[in-house]
């Protein structure tokens, strides 16, 4: 049986070489853009509009482990309405800017975890939420079956904490994952990717 | 010239929006019809049973809240501190027990609007989602004023409860289910005569009085197939036979039954609710038992009804101040059994609502 492991993006990159016309012309333009006097000044504004954009518009994937995702639910409902900020869920990776990895992790679901992580399209982020998904929280002694801690499989952009964290923390995570997203360089890290390869 | 078919695996799951949780379902199709469904557990198994040997019997509390069902922690805080009061022969004090039946049947009520609420949007009614969450957060509000957690309790003591309540707080609780009462007709208005509800769930789902019992399912699943028996009712724990209450019992066996059931069960947890306020009586709500305590060698079964049927602590006890064994008896996973027979000879279409209307949480499956 599977794994579930697929190859890296590190890996699959190596292996097929880039169309032209993926790099070209955007990354190029942005390379020029920012050696012109002023246009860094110009593609800052850019990216700040283009990250507004994106951080006003996070969409979750539905997946749910354990107890967090019970608080998630409640986060999605009437009280708390995360709709607000923007934040819609999707039932499929392939449309999902973040995944919650809300409550534990055990050894046999991290595989799916990460291939999950890997359907998403780039930019992606991870909010792990709750001490089990952080760290392995009570789960941590004297326990065979669960992952202490999600950070091990995929990379973690915002950890709250609780046990399981109120909606209100869940709110405040996704706060401050929306002030990271606005700070991100997006275009200059997208091109420098891009002319890397 | 014939044409060769064969079966088709479908496999869904584990990242699915309406498996409630991490199950994996190996569905065998010929063309739209289910043939054979297995599914397939582990992906929460948290090994709680293990880690309950290595914990004093006071702290195993905190575990079988998280550790179980995560939405009923209440019940099943319940369900453990019987067990060892059982075990070590502690009688907690009256007040404790009415304590215990008011927070257990809150939670009941909290478990059951989840399950609807998740349930309905399997089946496209987003509404009922929202309502239903609307009214859970009074509960859960209520929950927070007297122990402090939304989720995760620790309310329940080895003899007894943490604390009394809070001056103030059974009004509350008499003014939550005024509110709260019609608000189940209004959950009824909006599915019960829905066309597209009767459709999609009205003997759908079938399984008979026979295969109910024989399979292990309990709880609301046997209860819509005909079976009477309710552990509040059969052996009563805490002061559930001073109480006045009707189990609803159907025997249509479908989803749309077990919907009923659920419903029924909400008025019928209110009415236990009234009459545990009404007698509540004073005095002291905790027996006070050592931080240390060792329970006698020997060994103890409980079982409770918890939301999702009837729900058992084996305790063995070695003498020493952990637990030798704990064997929990999860209803969920009894239930699950059960699904299997319940989805041959569907369609493809009905895995989702027949999956939702037996309310398993993948916790309880796996532990």
């Amino acid at each position: 049986m599977s794994t579930g492991f697929v190859e890296s993006p590190a890996q699959a990159a190596a292996q097929m070489p880039p169309r032209r016309s993926q790099i070209a012309p955007v990354a190029q333009a942005v390379e020029i853009m920012d050696h012109i006097p002023g246009g860094g000044f110009i593609l800052t504004t850019v990216e700040s509009a283009l990250n507004w954009g994106r951080a006003s518009s996070i969409w979750p994937l539905t997946f749910g482990l354990a107890c967090c995702a019970i608080e998630m639910m409640a986060a999605y409902a009437s009280r708390f309405d995360l709709d607000r900020m923007g934040v819609i869920p999707r039932a499929t990776p392939r449309q999902a800017d973040l995944i919650i990895v809300a409550g534990r992790a055990t050894i046999k679901i991290a595989p799916i975890v990460r291939r999950l992580w890997e359907q998403m399209a780039e930019p992606r982020y991870v909010i792990s939420m709750g001490s089990c998904a952080t760290c392995g929280g009570p789960f941590y002694y004297d326990n065979y079956s669960i992952l202490k801690g999600i950070d091990q499989v995929v990379p973690v952009d915002v950890y709250v904490p609780g046990c399981p964290p109120r909606p209100e923390a869940l709110i405040e995570g996704i706060l401050k994952l929306q002030e990271k997203i606005k700070r991100e360089p997006i275009l200059r890290q997208q091109a420098a990717a891009l002319l890397a390869r | 010239m014939a044409l060769r078919t064969e079966e088709l695996m479908l496999n869904m799951g584990p990242q699915h929006p309406s498996t409630h949780g991490v199950l994996r379902l190996i569905v065998t199709l010929d063309g739209e019809n289910i043939t054979d469904v297995q599914p397939d557990i582990g992906y929460l198994h948290s090994s709680v049973e293990k880690m309950m040997e290595h914990r004093t019997y006071v702290q195993n509390v905190a575990l079988v809240d998280r550790g179980l069902d995560y939405l009923i922690a209440l019940n099943n805080e319940e369900a453990y501190c019987l067990a060892v009061e059982t075990l070590a022969g502690i009688q907690p004090p009256d007040r404790a027990r009415y304590i215990r039946v008011v927070f257990s049947e809150l939670n009941r009520i909290a478990s059951h609007l989840v399950w609807l609420g998740t349930w309905a949007i399997d089946l496209g009614a987003t509404t009922v989602f929202l309502w239903c969450f609307r009214e859970r957060e009074m509960i859960l509000d209520l929950f927070e004023q007297v122990t402090g957690g939304r989720l995760h309790h620790v309310y329940f003591r080895i003899g007894g409860v943490y604390a009394d309540m809070p001056p103030g707080w059974t009004e509350r609780c008499t003014q939550f289910l005024d509110y709260f009462l019609p608000k189940v007709d209004e959950y009824d208005a909006l599915l019960t005569q829905n066309p597209i509800f009767l459709a999609r769930t009205k003997g759908v789902g079938k399984i008979s009085r026979a295969d109910a019992i024989a399979l292990g399912a309990s709880g609301p699943v046997a209860r819509a197939s005909g079976v009477a028996y309710d552990v509040r009712k059969a052996a009563p724990y805490e002061v559930y036979d001073r109480m006045a209450f009707d189990v609803p019992v159907l025997t249509d066996g479908d989803c749309y039954a077990r919907y009923l059931i659920r419903l029924q069960e909400m008025r019928e947890s209110v009415r236990i609710l009234r009459q545990a306020l009404r007698g509540l009586p004073e005095g002291e709500v905790r027996t006070r038992v050592p931080m240390t305590m060792k329970a006698p060698r020997g060994e103890a079964y409980v079982h409770t009804e918890s939301p999702r049927g009837s729900l058992g602590v084996h305790i063995v006890s070695d003498g020493e101040e952990t637990p030798y064994r704990v064997k929990i008896r999860a209803p969920s996973f009894s239930n699950l059994y059960a699904l299997t027979e319940m989805m041959k000879g569907w369609k493809i279409a009905d895995v989702i609502a027949i999956l939702g209307s037996i309310d398993i949480v993948l916790s309880d499956v796996d532990r």
